[in-house]
């Protein structure tokens, strides 16, 4: 008997690691309903419900509650989630997953196409559902993402997608969502980054921004335009910008950079939101004035100057969420994203509000990258998109995920390097 | 009176027509011979001889270009001419140090783009290395160059010494007089010193390209200089190293970018027995108690910063208070080596015009440096540390005629140099005047009649047309020989101006002017009256009050920047009450217990404590550590952490440029961070040797490093060292295959020069590249290892068995879990990362299990940062290692605690909390692992370097410290005074693989 069972427990460690080896198989769509029971419920919208009940069918969530709920779930799949948290799966706004795999190796990076104005440029064509690095990111809570191009003064149009797909059709959550466009930086720099020179005011400043201010009339007056003689790519990719299905993203960490562009987007009808955002904390009168949506990036990042607060970076996002700001955490890069749920956790640590930062994580997010009618809280009605974590998720020395679905789809949280740990300590095991 | 004045023009033309004092002309003469005796006397004047004995209404007599004597009672030969100086001061002539006055300017050859230049392209019998010119002699180049000469006479240098301002060693200087001859009458003294620095000027050899290489470089060249005059000569003959044994007995001038290399240079002086005159950056102040443990003399430069133009608050917001603060606090510089007691000469070099220097010596004055030392500073220590002080820097007898005639005191604003006599030859600036025209005249123009104010100093007064008693209007004028002429404009307005001309005598000035019309009408002048004292004085005052202003300093912090102390932290007693405490040990983790530090040490752990003297911290809710080590750092470094130019620079130390002003080092003290080593890059298989060092904030470099620490050297595998990011490269190795073979090469190159050393191979040149591979071979050095992929870590544990070595620490190790096995045979710890990967092709199969895997199997494992951002939060890092690998939380914090102690071989004295260990502690919010734990205190030897509740109270005085800062610049733009526009330097941060040629910004 024992001899079987070890058998069998080796059959299944080696079709483990040859699944596992390959890629993640993407899941099927939900076949039947599942409850998840005792589990501590962050919603995402702030509310915390202990001993939870959540419930969904058919991807959408049907029922929220706590043990007190009146209902039969007698057809569900049953989850003993108790002791464990459960939270809406992790947004990581402004990424790089998908279009860079290995950031040396030129042939792997597809996140910066030639051109100064490229609104025209999409991610979501080069986006790459068979990523080894996407596993990684998905085993630590992130089930969404902003693919977002890079470089240039606009740098091309993003798309989000959910981590688990076949191909990037299937991956697609909304298409074409935002146009991204990098502020002329108050200073120029010379040198590069191995060999940095001096920082100094732009001279050209005001030129750049004017290139802008210009882009955007002819765009608008393009726009309107009843009787186009010529047909335009960038300005075609404009539009949406002026009939509100798009974004401006506008890339910028000065505060009177951030200032100009929402001026600048008002003026032109346009709805923006900004990335970076730095120096957001100094501003944060006008940002709540205009109603300004804010995408931090980089918690774990140097302060930008000698002499200021060493733990700005990680207070300004309290210091957002006590301004009435809304905000959601981003990171640079691909590989980087698993780390986006410890920066909200870092901020933890300087003030922020628990269930604040989980917002900011979960529905803020949602809401800044306009999807938040379907996705990123645990509410009736929404997509069932959440994980299970053994501890709290904020934090590595307690963060395990157990479980993560994306629309009601339990997907797979292994991947590449916890198949290759089992693998190697079999190797040490087997030698012993 | 005039006919004396008249006479004394005429002299001095006719003076300044001939030709030579000197007798003996060696250049034939187009013409007669026209020989003089240069015989003068200078009377009634006051005299400094030296710089401190003054002698009042004395008379100094020279001949043929020497003095003849000096004194109240010297007597005149009928045939001199006297030149009566009555009311004006003779001062030596000033004497510059450093210039590079008629030298051609050294032309850097084209580079040959990205390829490595590996030898010298200087053809000839020279050194290896082209940075090096011992050879260079400025004498041989040297031409006269008048319209440059000129410009230094202008501001009273009478000599100077001049060397090519280029290359590592830059040859001998030579001594010249400032005169309008020939070069041969001009060239005092041939070779008066040699010069070095840390610049490689036109070399476009590639090594060294760090300032470590150029360190290495110097040492490696004083010891092949020993061994070439010793043995090397009779083996091959080398230009440079003759000359550079020839120099040697000369002055050693060593030119630095800032005081930091004031120190590394003098440690390599100490090595050889050589104390070096530093040409100083004039931030000397900044560390003013060990620049005086040198024992150097300095050549100091006087360009103080303008204020920078900070009307706009956000470039403003760009300049750091350093900057600020050494606007503020650079013309205090020379006062504070004067107090210091360091001997020091002023260079002009560096000023924008040289004509600001006595304004800044001027302001030097003011903010506390004595005439004395600042006339000293101009001639008596130059003349000395040149060697020339029997010709030049005082006026005894026999000494050069070389001295200056000033209006007044020299250091006073109003002071003029009127004449610069060069070797007994008179230089006129300006004429002796001896009119005062001030006072207040009536000045008609036509029909207008104005109230003329003459005033200000006699030799360059003001004139101002008086329209009211608030309104006075500036009047142009120039005055030569008694012609004048004048132009105003009252009414400010567009093609308004009056321009007068006429002469200037006893009866009153008059002439003819034209109208803003073009009319022309006679003006003259009468004088109504002189001018009151208070008149004269109002202007005094108000720059009196704005000196006031200007004179309230801040004070200086060490290090010198935003975060520094002004007063440095002592070791205290201290007992931390009640806390939990993880030892680290057997003990593991300890509650509701206390832990008494004194005397830098741990001194006591146990419950209830008696507190004693002890101050006391409550650590109720808190945890405390042993201080994070981080075993791979590349903060706090200076120009450069990677030597690339080869394969193999084992001769370089980061310890040679430790930098201990990065801001990072107290960023990462808030991490919790006590000790780092900062590593070498790793862009060759070979790297240069670490420093580890405590992260003691404000202290000075040397005083940072860990005392008792054994030595380390960086070796790397890979992608860096193949140099896989340039597509043309043309250094071995490209290839994996290639770096066996450079360790091979290399250590048996290192086994046969150390077997030939104990045979006693007298002829031996000491090679410092393959006596550190030696300290290898004898275990008195340890290896930390730049790896990621397992064939090339077993290769090098192969060599390493082979060659009979051992490979103390594998860093990186991104594939330490598919060797582990292997590496706890070998005995190699392995540092890594917590969770990098996919950053580079030999990171593909990296994984945050590894430090957890490799532990399991024994290892020696710990988690370094590698990074100055994830320095500070190398707690977290090493919390992944329980969330991604499954390691027991204590075990985890040992990662970046006792086990990189251990690595490092410094585990009996930190890494753990131990009776009689170092006081490396660090306090803490919370749970050590948890994200929300924050480092509330970190002490390194009981002092308390960082503490969360000081940095609020730092934080401010920054603001504070920064808005004083900007409101003073702005009034000084306000007040007119010159600014330059905001620009500074960013800061470099290191990681492994930077590799740029540092040597040259």
């Amino acid at each position: 008997m024992n001899v079987f069972k070890n058998i069998i427990v080796a059959i299944l460690t080696i079709l483990s690691i040859q699944v596992s080896v390959a890629q993640q198989t993407p899941a099927p769509p939900q076949a039947k309903p599942i409850v998840i029971m005792g589990a501590t419920a962050h919603l995402g919208n702030g509310e915390v419900i202990e001993n939870s009940i959540i419930a969904f069918d058919q991807g959408k969530i049907t029922a929220v509650g706590n043990q007190a709920l009146a209902q039969d779930f007698s057809n569900h799949q049953k989850i003993d989630a108790t002791g464990k948290h459960i939270y809406p799966g992790f947004i990581a706004p402004n990424s790089q997953i998908g279009l860079v795999e290995i950031e040396a190796v030129r042939a792997t990076r597809d996140s910066r196409e030639i051109g100064y104005l490229k609104p025209h440029v999409r991610s979501i064509i080069a986006y790459s559902t068979d990523s080894r690095v996407t596993p990684t990111i998905r085993s630590n809570g992130v089930l969404l993402s902003q693919v977002v191009p890079q470089g240039g003064r606009i740098s091309g149009q993003s798309s989000i997608v959910h981590l688990d797909a076949w191909n990037w059709e299937d991956a697609i959550y909304k298409i074409d969502d935002a146009i991204h466009l990098n502020w002329p930086s108050a200073f120029s720099y010379s040198g590069w980054w191995a060999e940095p020179g001096t920082i100094k005011a732009n001279k050209n400043y005001e030129k750049n921004t004017r290139e802008i201010e210009t882009f955007f009339q002819e765009a608008k007056a393009y726009h309107k335009s009843t009787n186009r003689s010529k047909k335009n790519l960038l300005f075609d990719a404009m539009t949406g910008l002026f009939d509100g299905s798009k974004t401006l993203h506008v890339h910028t960490s000065y505060a009177r950079s951030m200032m100009s562009a929402v001026l600048m987007a008002e003026k032109h009808g346009v709805k923006i939101v900004l990335v970076g955002a730095g120096e957001a904390w100094k501003i944060t009168d006008f940002l709540k004035k205009h109603k300004t949506f804010v995408i931090l990036s980089d918690v774990h990042s140097l302060p930008s100057r000698t002499d200021d607060d060493i733990d700005q970076v990680f207070k300004t996002p309290s210091i957002l969420a006590k301004a009435g700001i809304t905000f959601c955490f981003s990171m640079n890069g691909a590989w980087q994203q698993r780390n986006l749920p410890f920066q909200a956790g870092h901020a933890v640590g300087f003030g922020l509000d628990y269930e604040k930062a989980i917002k900011a994580l979960t529905s803020d997010a949602a809401k800044i990258l306009g999807i938040d009618k379907t996705t990123g809280s645990l509410v009736r009605g929404k997509d069932a998109t959440l994980i299970i974590a053994d501890g709290d998720a904020l934090d590595m020395r307690t963060c395990k995920i157990q479980h993560a679905f994306i629309q009601g789809r339990k997907i797979d949280v292994d991947n590449k390097q916890k198949a290759l740990a089992r693998k190697f300590r079999k190797k040490y095991a087997d030698q012993k | 009176m005039q006919k004396k004045f008249y006479a004394l023009i005429y002299f001095l033309g006719f003076a300044l027509l001939s030709t030579t004092l000197l007798a003996q002309e060696t250049f034939p003469r187009n013409g007669v011979y026209d020989q003089r005796d240069g015989l003068y006397a200078f009377t009634n004047a006051t005299i400094y001889q030296t710089y401190q004995d003054k002698i009042e209404k004395a008379t100094l007599l020279i001949r043929d270009g020497k003095v003849v004597s000096v004194g109240k009672s010297v007597s005149i030969p009928k045939e001199a001419v006297i030149i009566d100086l009555s009311g004006k001061f003779i001062y030596p002539s000033f004497i510059e140090a450093y210039t590079e006055l008629g030298l051609p300017k050294a032309e850097k050859k084209k580079s040959a783009g990205f390829r490595e230049n590996m030898v010298s392209t200087k053809d000839g019998a020279y050194l290896w290395n082209e940075a090096l010119r011992p050879e260079f002699r400025a004498y041989e180049l040297f031409k006269s160059d008048s319209k440059a000469f000129e410009t230094y006479r202008k501001v009273g240098f009478g000599s100077f010494m001049s060397h090519r301002i280029d290359g590592i060693s830059r040859g001998t200087g030579m001594v010249g007089l400032l005169g309008d001859e020939r070069a041969h009458l001009l060239l005092l003294k041939k070779e008066a010193a040699h010069v070095l620095s840390f610049k490689k000027g036109s070399s476009v050899q590639t090594y060294p390209t760090s300032l470590m290489g150029g360190i290495a470089l110097l040492r490696q060249t004083y010891y092949d200089a020993k061994w070439y005059k010793d043995h090397g000569h009779k083996m091959e003959t080398n230009l440079s190293l003759d000359a550079w044994n020839r120099v040697q007995s000369m002055p050693q001038i060593f030119d630095v970018r800032d005081q930091l290399e004031v120190f590394r240079a003098a440690k390599i002086g100490k090595e050889f027995g050589i104390k070096y005159i530093f040409k100083g950056n004039g931030d000397e102040y900044k560390r003013i108690d060990d620049i005086k443990a040198t024992g150097s003399a300095f050549l100091i430069p006087v360009n103080f910063p303008d204020a920078y133009d900070v009307e706009d608050p956000y470039a403003a917001a760009l300049i750091s208070l350093s900057d600020m603060k050494h606007w503020e606090l650079a013309p205090t510089n020379p006062a504070k080596l004067e107090a210091a007691g360091i001997e020091f000469a002023f260079t002009s070099d560096g000023l924008k015009k040289k004509s600001e220097l006595l304004g800044k010596i001027r302001k030097a004055i003011k903010y506390g440096l004595s005439e004395k030392t600042a006339l000293k500073a101009l001639t008596h220590t130059p003349a000395k540390l040149l060697g020339i002080a029997d010709h030049v820097g005082s006026l005894t007898t026999g000494k050069l005629a070389n001295f200056i005639v000033c209006s007044a005191p020299i250091f006073d604003e109003k002071s003029t140099i009127l004449h610069n006599w060069v070797r007994g030859k008179a230089h006129v600036l300006k004429a002796l005047q001896e009119k005062d025209l001030r006072g207040v005249y009536r000045l008609t123009v036509g029909k207008n009649q104005y109230t003329l104010n003459v005033k200000g100093s006699m030799e360059k007064p003001t004139m101002m047309i008086e329209l009211n008693d608030s309104t006075e209007i500036k009047v142009k004028y120039s005055l030569i020989d008694d012609l004048i002429s004048l132009s105003y404009n009252l009414t400010g307005e567009k093609n308004d101006v009056v321009s007068l001309s006429g002469a200037v005598e006893q009866s009153g000035w008059g002439g003819n002017a034209t109208l803003a019309d073009g009319t022309w009408v006679t003006w003259k002048t009468g004088f109504t009256r002189a001018l009151a004292e208070k008149e004269d004085k109002k202007e005094d005052k108000n720059a009196d009050k704005d000196a006031a202003e200007d004179l309230k300093l801040g004070t200086v912090s060490y290090p010198f920047m935003a975060f520094g102390w002004t007063d440095m932290p002592k070791a205290e007693t201290i007992l931390i009450k009640n806390t939990t405490v993880w030892t680290n040990e057997k003990d593991g983790i300890l509650q509701d217990t206390d832990v008494l530090l004194e005397g830098g040490k741990i001194k006591k752990i146990g419950k209830n404590l008696a507190a004693g003297s002890a101050k006391v911290i409550d650590g109720k809710d808190r945890h405390l550590t042993a201080g994070i080590i981080d075993e791979h750092s590349h903060i706090a470094i200076s120009r450069g952490v990677n030597e690339c130019s080869q394969a193999v620079t084992a001769e370089v130390s980061i310890s040679d440029v430790v930098n201990s002003e990065d801001i990072n080092i107290y960023r990462q003290l808030a991490g919790g961070v006590t000790a780092s080593q900062l590593l070498h890059g790793s862009c060759n298989p070979i790297g240069g040797q670490s420093a580890i060092i405590k992260l003691r904030w404000g202290f000075a470099p040397e005083k940072m490093k860990f005392e008792k620490s054994a030595g380390f050297i960086k070796f790397a595998l890979g992608e860096n060292v193949k140099s896989s990011r340039s597509s043309r490269n043309n250094r071995f190795p490209d290839t994996r295959m290639g770096v066996e073979q450079v360790y091979m090469d290399a250590f048996t190159r290192a086994k046969e020069y150390e077997q030939a050393k104990k045979a006693g191979k007298a002829d031996l040149r000491k090679d410092l590249e393959l006596e550190v591979l030696i300290e290898i071979l004898n275990d008195q050095r340890f290896i930390s290892c730049h790896s990621y992929v397992q064939s090339e870590i077993n290769m090098l544990m192969h060599v390493a068995d082979r060659m009979n070595f051992r490979v103390n620490t594998f860093t990186h190790i991104l594939e330490g879990y598919k060797v582990a096995d292997k590496m706890k045979e070998h005995g190699a710890g392995g540092s890594t990362f917590s969770d990098w990967w996919a950053y580079k092709y030999e990171v593909i199969d990296a994984i945050p299990q590894n430090s957890s895997i490799m532990h399991e199997q024994g290892v020696l494992t710990a988690i370094n940062s590698d990074d100055a951002e994830m320095g500070r939060r190398l707690n977290q890092e090493a919390a992944k290692a329980v969330m991604y690998g499954g390691t027991s939380e204590e075990d985890a914090l040992k990662f970046v605690t006792l086990n990189p102690a251990k690595l490092l071989h410094i585990d009996q004295y930190v890494g753990s909390i131990k009776v009689g260990k170092d006081a490396d502690v660090v306090l803490w919010s919370n749970h050590p692992l948890s994200i929300y734990a924050k480092a509330d205190m970190t002490f390194i030897d009981g002092i308390k370097f960082f503490d969360r509740t000081l940095d609020k109270k730092l934080q401010a005085e920054v603001r504070a410290e920064r808005a004083r800062l900007i409101q003073k610049m702005l009034t000084a733009k306000n007040k007119g005074k010159a600014t330059q526009p905001v620009k500074v330097k960013k800061q470099h941060l290191y990681h492994c693989d930077h590799g740029e040629d540092e040597m040259n910004h």
